[in-house]
Parts: C-alpha cells; sequence; structure tokens
C-alpha cells in the first residue's frame, strides 16, 4: 500500500462527514421524527409529486440537450484555434459564476412576452416564460458549463496520432468518431450529463424568476420547500428535500453504474 | 452659602467632563422585511440624533431586510435582534413563540397593537386604465390579467388575498361565495412571483398583467421611479388594513445591555415627527391626527377592514388561508 494511505482516508472521511453527510443525516432525522404515515401522505400528496415531477423531467431535458451541444462547444475549444477562443472559453464558465438570480432575471427579461427573443418566440405562438418550457430554459443555461468541462480535458488527451492510426487502417471520417473518438469521451459525456442533470433537480435561484410558479403546474420541488418553510413547516419541508436528496442519490447511482459498465466495455478511464 | 454653590458648579462641571466619557457606542440590529428599506433608513438618522441628544451616547442601527417570514426564521435560528419590525403580526408571533425571547403579549407592548404605521392593498394599472379597473369584482372578468405575488412566499402578499376575500364576503354575503371569487380571482393570474417586488418588475419591466395589486407604499414608490406618465394607482372602494408589527426582542436586547434604547428606537416611532417621516415615506401613520394635512392628502380614501375584527386575527386566518390544504391550497387544487 501507498504510504500515506491512513491520514489521508481519515482525512477524507472527517471532511466529507462534515461538509456533506453530517447535514443530510440532520436532514433525514428530522424528517424520520415524523413517523412513516404521515411521510407516505407528503410524499405521495399530488402537489408533492408534481412538483418532484416537474423538477426531474425538466431537469433531465436540460441535460440531454446540455449533451450534443455542450460536447460540440468542447470539440470547438479544443481542436480549433481561432480569435477570442480564450474569450469564449471563459464565458463557458459564467453559468457557474454568476449568481443564479441574475441569470433568472437575465433569462427572464430574454424570454418574456417583451424580450428579444420571447417576442420572436411570441409571434410563433410560443411561450417561454413562465412556463415548464422556461424552467428547461434557465436549466440548460446553468448546466452547460458541467458537460463542457468534464468532456474538455478528455478531448485534449485523444492524440491526433490515434486518428490518424484510424485512417490508415482504412475508418471513413464518421468511423473515425463513432468507433475511436466517442467511446474515450463518453465516460466524461455521462459525468457531465450526470452532473448536469443533478445540478438542475435543485436548482432555484434561477428558476423562479422564469417559472411562474403555478401550482401543478410550474412549480418545482424545491419552490415547494420554501412554501413549507414559509409555512413554519419544518417536517413537510424536509420531507419533500429528503425526497428529493433519495431520488438524486438513486440517481446519481445508477448513472455511475452506467458509467461504469462503459468503462468496462471500451476498457479505459 | 458661597461654598454650597461653588460645590454645585463643580460638580455641574465635573459632570459635563466626564459625560463625554461615559459616552457608549450603542450597535441596534433592526431586523425587517423587504420595503421598509427606504424608511428606516431615514428614520435610524433622525433616531440616532435624538439618542445622542437626550444621552449621548452614540447609536447605531443596523438593519437586514428580507422576506417577512425568512426574517424571522432567522431570527428563530439565531439572529441576534434587538428589535423586529416585520409584515405580519404571525411572524412576530412565531419568532415569541420559537426564542422565548418577546413576551407572548407583545401586542399590547406599543400603541396601535404595535403597529405604528399601517398601509392597505391597491391596484397599479397602466397610464388611462385601459381596462377600466375600479373595483375587485372587475379583476375576475375573463381574459384578464392580475399579478400578485405567491402569498406563500410572501407575507406582504398575504394581505391581497385576504382584502380580495373580504371584499367578496362583504359583497356576495357568504364564505362560499367569497372562496369562489379569489378562485376566479387567482384564474386571472399567470406569474406567481416569490415576492412582492418579483411582482411588481413583472408588471413594469417585463409588461405582463393588466393589474397589479400592491401595497399602497409600494404603489406610490413604483409611479415615483417610473414616472407618472405610465401608471397610476386605484384606490378600491374597500380593502385591508395591512399592519406591519414591531417589538422589541427582550432576550437579546437585554445580552446585549440595549434594552432600553431598543424601546425608545420603537416608541419613538409614534411620535409626531416620526409619523410626519412614516406618512412621507407612503406608509399610513397610525396617529394621523398628529400630521399635516396637506401630507395625508395622497392616502385615497376607502373602507378599510382589519385582521382583528373581520378575520379573528392572524392566528385564524394563517392556517385557515394559507396553512397546508387551506383556500389558497383549495384555489389550486385540480378538478376545482
Amino acid at each position: 500500500m501507498i504510504p500515506g494511505f491512513g491520514i489521508s482516508l481519515g482525512f477524507t472521511i472527517v471532511y466529507l462527514g462534515l461538509i456533506v453527510l453530517i447535514p443530510l443525516a440532520g436532514l433525514v432525522l428530522r424528517s424520520a421524527g415524523l413517523g412513516w404515515s404521515e411521510l407516505y401522505r407528503i410524499a405521495t400528496d399530488l402537489r408533492t409529486v408534481n412538483a418532484i415531477w416537474l423538477s426531474v423531467w425538466t431537469a433531465f431535458i436540460a441535460a440531454i440537450i446540455n449533451v450534443p451541444f455542450g460536447v460540440l462547444v468542447a470539440w470547438v475549444m479544443v481542436r480549433y484555434r481561432f480569435p477570442g477562443r480564450r474569450l469564449l472559453d471563459a464565458a463557458v464558465d459564467l453559468p457557474f459564476a454568476l449568481p443564479t438570480a441574475v441569470a433568472g432575471i437575465a433569462l427572464t427579461a430574454l424570454y418574456a412576452p417583451n424580450g428579444w427573443v420571447g417576442a420572436y418566440l411570441e409571434e410563433w405562438g410560443i411561450k417561454a416564460a413562465y412556463t415548464p418550457l422556461g424552467i428547461v430554459i434557465a436549466l440548460t443555461f446553468i448546466g452547460l458549463p458541467f458537460v463542457v468541462r468534464t468532456v474538455q480535458p478528455l478531448m485534449e488527451d485523444i492524440d491526433k496520432e490515434v486518428e490518424e492510426a484510424a485512417a490508415t487502417l482504412g475508418a471513413g471520417r464518421f468511423q473515425t468518431v463513432r468507433r475511436v473518438i466517442l467511446p474515450s469521451i463518453l465516460p466524461a459525456v455521462i459525468t457531465g450529463f450526470a452532473l448536469a442533470f443533478a445540478r438542475a433537480i435543485g436548482e432555484y435561484g434561477s428558476v423562479v424568476f422564469i417559472a411562474g410558479n403555478i401550482p401543478y403546474v410550474s412549480e418545482i420541488a424545491p419552490l415547494l420547500i420554501i412554501i413549507r418553510l414559509e409555512e413554519y413547516n419544518y417536517a413537510g419541508a424536509t420531507t419533500v428535500a429528503t425526497l428529493m436528496l433519495m431520488i438524486s442519490f438513486a440517481l446519481l447511482i445508477s448513472i455511475n453504474w452506467i458509467q461504469a459498465m462503459t468503462r468496462r466495455r471500451y476498457g479505459n478511464g | 452659602m458661597r461654598i454650597r454653590a461653588t460645590a454645585v458648579a463643580l460638580a455641574v462641571a465635573l459632570g459635563l467632563a466626564a459625560a463625554p466619557v461615559a459616552a457608549k457606542d450603542i450597535k441596534l440590529l433592526n431586523v425587517s422585511y423587504d420595503p421598509t428599506r427606504e424608511l428606516y433608513k431615514d428614520y435610524n438618522a433622525e433616531f440616532a440624533k435624538l439618542w445622542k441628544a437626550k444621552t449621548g451616547d452614540n447609536v447605531t442601527v443596523e438593519q437586514s431586510h428580507g422576506g417577512s417570514g425568512k426574517q424571522a426564521r432567522a431570527v428563530i435560528d439565531g439572529l441576534a435582534a434587538d428589535v423586529v419590525t416585520l409584515a405580519l403580526e404571525g411572524d412576530v408571533d412565531e419568532v415569541a413563540k420559537g426564542t422565548k425571547k418577546i413576551p407572548a403579549n407583545w401586542v399590547q407592548a406599543l400603541p396601535n397593537h404595535s403597529s405604528p404605521y399601517t398601509s392597505t392593498i391597491v391596484f397599479l394599472v397602466r397610464k388611462g386604465n385601459p381596462k377600466h379597473i375600479k373595483d375587485w369584482d372587475d379583476l375576475i372578468k375573463p381574459k384578464l390579467q392580475v399579478i400578485t405575488p405567491n402569498p406563500k412566499t410572501s407575507g406582504g402578499a398575504r394581505w391581497n388575498l385576504l382584502a380580495a376575500y373580504a371584499f367578496a364576503q362583504k359583497k356576495y354575503g357568504s364564505e362560499e361565495a367569497a372562496k369562489d371569487f379569489v378562485t376566479k380571482l387567482y384564474r386571472n393570474v399567470p406569474v406567481l412571483d416569490t415576492g412582492a417586488r418579483g411582482s411588481t418588475t413583472t408588471f413594469v419591466q417585463r409588461g405582463i398583467g393588466d393589474v397589479l395589486l400592491a401595497w399602497e407604499n409600494e404603489a406610490f414608490l413604483a409611479i415615483n421611479e417610473l414616472g407618472p406618465d405610465k401608471f397610476e394607482i386605484v384606490t378600491p372602494s374597500l380593502s385591508i388594513l395591512a399592519e406591519p408589527s414591531v417589538a422589541v426582542v427582550e432576550g437579546n436586547a437585554k445580552l446585549h445591555g440595549a434594552t432600553a434604547v431598543a424601546k425608545a428606537y420603537l416608541e419613538n416611532l409614534y411620535t409626531p415627527a416620526s409619523q410626519k417621516l412614516i406618512a412621507e415615506h407612503y406608509y399610513r401613520p397610525a396617529k394621523p391626527e398628529t400630521v399635516d394635512p396637506a401630507i395625508l392628502k395622497r392616502f385615497g380614501k376607502l373602507e378599510l377592514v382589519n385582521i382583528r375584527d373581520d378575520f379573528g386575527g392572524w392566528s385564524k386566518a394563517q392556517p385557515k388561508f394559507f396553512g397546508d390544504g387551506g383556500i389558497f391550497d383549495q384555489i389550486y387544487k385540480p378538478g376545482n
């Protein structure tokens, strides 16, 4: 065993415990104090179900949209040299750095019926702001850097020689992409997808400005948590939070599993 | 005789000389809700001057603003407020219950049920009132869009729903009809922002909706900031007296040795000078008789119901209207 294992593992456990596990355990404990029947009632309440489902499906669509476009952005950043590339590269991180409320307000201004984009969409009869579509737009915005930043380093690692070798062995351009490049970045793409997805499920700040927040229609789960808190209903709030936690955890575990499968199949990572 | 006079003079001189040494620097934390920002900025400066003149001590009042419920929870969770000045009596009650640092009978501690200033709910419409909105029953017309915040997340917006409910109950005579009325009204709400300022933005900047239900003081501020050529205020026939509540968080003030100054800070809100300042910030003063009628002219005349006599107080109204499964939740129940 490499020396330092004990101390670094100890540190890892303490750190994870302090930062992640203890707060989450507190959350679970608080909702566990409710009793199963009450927990079940809140969890199956139509409003809770609607809100969680809305958060999950909008987050999923947004993450799916970010996969091809995020990979494309990463590809452009890695493979081409052009003026303003560094600037563009930095712009990718803006959704990370921007306070989410600022993003939400900016997007709403843009997509509202009197905004630049919203006015144009309105002519086509599409309402973006104050509908679930608006939620997807906000979540796509905040999710983009996750895909780009996880895929980019792997792309940089692919040697040109590998592609040239594929070409000399008779692979067409499309075959090279499909059989050589995609498999090597696939685990990163999945990780990027998972991060964007998980981040989007819990997103609150940017969404509340653009969503419209109508119960059963455009009320996301994090907003429902805030609403329960405003009712001084800590138990209700923690129950919804615990449900979201369980869903996110289940999703991350299954995505990790898929990733492990792809790694095994393509034998890298 | 002479000796005595000298002694007195000496004592006075000593006292004067000692005064600056004894001058204390006192910090006071006032935890308030959003739209009081401008009012308290001015009031704090006035109060610091007064307190300095009266006691020689320097008092700096720090302000914290946010949604009323969120602010109340912050104090419950340990924010060391010396005084709270919140939008709802219910929020102060929660702080009293949650911290035990405010006596249970705090409402009686100050005049006018501890509401030194009040406001009411009025309509802000686009210039010229193109949809001819005059009163509450115009708001349930089909195709009309009403902008109001989510009463679940915005304490201030709870008054909006109650005002509409009170109007309908008076006009149609039954609770059922009133429920039906507010249901129709909220069917006309396309966006439920989480706070009052968010709704103002939606109405003003995004151009959504025909009418904004707003606190009177907010409506005046919006017109001041955006120009009277764009919006106008419509005062309905009846509305609700919104009574923001103030209280000393005695447990915290005692700990900071600031009990006297915290009490004075709130009591001083009722003096004629403060009441004038309040009216100038578009809040309705609790003691209008002490204020120049020329300033009061800005407030439209209307019938005002209040939470105690018409809704049985916040402790009854809160669960009935805004609790889990309450009247607001029933509005959005599918199939309703």
